[in-house]
């Protein structure tokens, strides 16, 4: 064998994505820039850190449906911490960012003690945190606190005139990480055999208790600070912030290459899944004439071509065990 | 006494699961370099007394001591540390991982938390070159390499922990002849290394070949601890099973000349073949025959069965089912033309875990009538009555859970669930894999007894001795190839072997 067969949903993900973004070039001018690129970026560094999350979870062969809710409820907590009661940021962020964890590992805990479906779990998970932003309040809370504007509005020059915001630098450094954590440490692989065989981790004796728990308090903890991240971008908390970004975040896993049913995937397959989704919004903003609704039928079929490439590639795994 | 300390001692060891008295008051020893052989019919209790051991489950009652010092195992990691590794009869590595990576995981070498992959890799292969002789690219996923060299692999994991105690549960029965002495050769060196090796399987010329001592368990108790030199095959067995029977010698051989030739042919394969799974081959089966196909592992055994049974679709020829028309394409058309198929895979492709033994008889019958004809209850409580008297299945609850039962009854159970659909061929692919010698008997007795009534069979078994016993006429595989058909008056073991081996 030449190149591993492993990485072919990754690079299909990367080609994909290179040629939506040549084909826009190409299609409307001003569209092939820097700044076009890194835009993508700009809006969708929420995502990609959410993403970054969700990989670990469906990589481990679960599901987490909380986290547009555990986004929502962030959004919600930092504005009204901040805005209402004054606390400063030093204070809040580290706080939402525990409390995103702390609601992760209590869902991971349930899943794993109970030998609950993860898909159940966390859609109470859902539920719940949703709910809880109108606890806080029913309306948007808008934040003018100086150090979310600023950080909001703060530009981080690149060469060619274009710039990148802090959230993209944040999600940049998450995505780093993730890849370290994922290939290089004893969590990763473990998450990797989880998603495998879960019976064989536990019988190699790996620690499958705590590692199936990190994984979700990974995930919430991942969700916390896109959260935190969302909040920079919109500059304020509300109860409808983020409403059915899991199931963009899975699609754009699904689309990254990672198999639902577990222990195939790359982080960087994630990273290019997210920025496919804004190649596609992109586009349509360009064309102008189209409804963002396109988007999501673009992405619907895009997932459907992505489920069967990795069924053909599956398949033809089959047939080489023969050896 | 002048016997050594034993490495690994168990005493009074008590499990209890709901409504299984487990293991009473089991006793057991290991000895460092030596190799134990753990013998049992299946529910002896060899499978829980392991699972103790490796800390899967926790014992209810008794002592476990290494080296002298007692010990207490609640997880398969405690008992990893402890110096017990396992290699178990379904390989238990995750195949989406690498090779190198299913050796070492939770051991991977590392340097400030960070795996190194390069050196990770070079143990790997220098592992599997020195002690294994087996020279294979360690950065491919485990599932790009064959079952025989997953188990190898298996064991190279276990090697890998510097173990006192190495575990082997029926290592050999996805293994070819080949592997087997590969296999044993390691074992000899591991025991001359002064490893204590449990060794657990079936084959009983392969626990004489390799232990030197034997433990019998029978019903979850200690019927006694033997040298492998003192304790004959006939006595091993009658301990075994708890009387005195000669089954094995005593099968009726139906060789009173029944003449196939002229009976009607009741399913016959033209130029049935696959590509990548068998090359063509024709091959008729008559009304209450039974044709054995032998082969090594790989042959085409089972890709074989599953043309005949529609599950994989051929591309080449076609089967006629006697008075039942032309191809079967599907399972389902092979079921509604009278084929029932038993699977190799038990645990995977048969038995429905959270289901009744009752319930999981029911499956097929049911099946046929659709689900909106529903069987009614009492008719359902007589037929499993039937069929567990019948065949003999433990227990005679039929409102166990299957899951709870062992291999040799579960096979029974996916036995009575084809028999009910009174198939005209029932093809069974390995039906005594991992089963008992005494419930082997029963099951091969019973095909005989069906084939007399009428019924045809299409025999799979890896054991020479079984097809040949069984088999009015023998099929004989090799590199997915048929190669020979041997008839009822020349079927001997050498004969097939012959066959087997080509030339």
């Amino acid at each position: 064998m030449l190149l591993n067969r492993k990485y072919v949903p990754v690079l299909v993900t990367f080609a994909l994505f290179a040629l939506m973004f040549i084909a826009g070039s190409f299609r409307y001018t001003g569209f092939f820039s820097l700044q076009v690129l890194m835009n993508l970026l700009v809006d969708n560094s929420f995502l990609i850190i959410t993403a970054v999350g969700m990989t670990f979870v469906i990589l481990s062969g679960g599901i987490d449906l909380s986290v547009g809710s555990v986004i929502a409820l962030t959004t919600m907590v930092s504005a009204s911490l901040v805005q209402n009661l004054g606390w400063p940021p030093v204070v809040v962020i580290p706080l939402v960012l525990v409390m995103g964890s702390v609601f992760g590992y209590i869902m991971g805990a349930i899943i794993h003690y109970f030998k609950i479906q993860p898909f159940i779990v966390t859609l109470a998970g859902m539920f719940l945190a949703r709910g809880l932003c109108y606890v806080i309040s029913i309306n948007t809370i808008t934040i003018d606190n100086a150090f979310y504007t600023k950080v909001a509005q703060t530009k981080i020059p690149l060469p060619g005139n274009s710039f990148i915001s802090i959230s993209v630098l944040i999600a940049l450094i998450v995505v780093a990480a993730a890849i370290y954590i994922a290939h290089y440490t004893r969590f990763g692989r473990t998450v990797y055999a989880l998603g495998g065989s879960e019976q064989s981790a536990l019988l190699m004796g790996l620690p499958v208790a705590q590692t199936k728990i990190m994984v979700y308090t990974l995930s919430g903890f991942c969700s916390a600070l896109a959260g935190v991240v969302f909040t920079f971008y919109m500059l304020s908390g509300y109860g409808l912030h983020a409403v059915g970004l899991e199931l963009d975040t899975i699609a754009a896993v699904v689309i990254g290459g990672t198999l639902l049913t577990g222990g195939v995937g790359f982080i960087a397959g994630t990273f290019f899944g997210v920025l496919i989704q804004g190649v596609i919004q992109t586009i349509i903003s360009f064309e102008g004439t189209l409804s963002s609704w396109w988007t999501k039928i673009v992405i619907g079929l895009l997932l459907f071509v992505f489920i069967l490439l990795q069924r053909v590639l599956s398949a033809r795994k089959a047939t080489t065990i023969k050896a | 006494m002048s016997e050594p300390q034993a490495l690994l001692q168990m005493r009074g060891i008590h499990k209890v699961f709901p409504g299984v008295k487990a293991l009473t008051n089991v006793d057991f020893r290991l000895f460092p370099g030596e190799v134990h052989a753990l013998m049992g019919e299946n529910g002896a209790g060899k499978s829980t007394l392991i699972k103790v051991m490796t800390g899967v489950y926790s014992i209810d009652e008794g002592s476990v001591a290494m080296e002298g010092h007692p010990i207490s195992i609640h997880s398969p990691l405690e008992s990893q540390s402890a110096g017990i590794s396992t290699v178990y009869q379904e390989v238990n590595l995750c195949t989406n991982l690498t090779v190198a990576e299913n050796i070492f995981i939770g051991r991977e070498p590392r340097k400030f938390g960070r795996i190194r992959w390069k050196e990770m890799n070079q143990r790997a292969e220098a592992l599997l070159k020195e002690r294994l002789n087996l020279h294979i690219d360690v950065t491919q996923p485990l599932h790009f390499y064959s079952v025989a060299i997953q188990q190898l692999i298996a064991i190279a994991r276990a090697l890998n922990i510097s173990a006192k105690v190495l575990i082997l549960d029926e290592p050999t029965s996805s293994l070819d002849r080949n592997e087997v002495g590969q296999l044993f050769r390691i074992i000899r060196k591991l025991k001359s290394e002064g490893l204590a090796i449990l060794f657990v399987t079936h084959f009983l010329d392969q626990v004489y070949e390799i232990s030197d001592r034997i433990t019998i368990l029978r019903n979850g108790e200690l019927i006694g601890e033997y040298m492998a030199k003192d304790l004959s095959r006939i006595d091993l067995v009658s301990k075994m099973i708890g009387k005195e029977l000669n089954l094995l010698e005593e099968l009726p051989k139906s060789a009173e000349s029944k003449k196939f030739a002229n009976q009607e042919v009741m399913v016959e394969a033209s130029g049935l073949g696959r590509k990548g799974s068998i090359e063509p081959f024709n091959l008729k089966i008559h009304k209450g025959e039974v044709v054995g196909l032998a082969g090594l592992l790989g042959s085409g055994r089972t890709e074989t069965a599953r043309l005949f049974f529609g599950a994989d679709k051929a591309d080449q020829g076609g089967l006629t089912v006697h008075g039942a028309g032309q191809g079967v394409h599907s399972p389902r058309e092979a079921i509604d033309r009278g084929i029932a198929f038993c699977s190799e895979n038990r645990k995977t492709e048969g038995i429905i875990d959270d289901l009744t033994i009752r319930e999981n008889i029911i499956l097929a019958l049911q099946a046929t009538r659709g689900w909106f004809n529903r069987i009614p209850r009492k008719k359902q409580d007589e037929i499993a009555d039937e069929y567990i008297k019948a065949l003999n299945i433990n227990p005679k609850n039929p409102e166990h859970l299957i899951k709870n039962l062992s291999g040799g009854n579960q096979q029974k159970v996916l036995l009575a669930r084809w028999l009910l659909t009174n198939p005209k061929l029932l093809i069974l692919d390995e039906p005594t894999r991992g089963i008992d010698v005494g419930a082997k008997a029963e099951i091969q007795k019973l095909v005989l007894n069906l084939s007399q009534q009428g019924m045809s069979f299409l025999f799979i078994s890896s054991e020479l001795e079984e097809v040949a016993r069984v088999s009015d006429r023998i099929a004989v595989l090799r590199d997915r190839r048929k190669v020979k058909e041997i008839q009822e008056e020349e079927i001997s073991q050498q004969e097939i072997m012959q066959a087997i081996a080509g030339g």
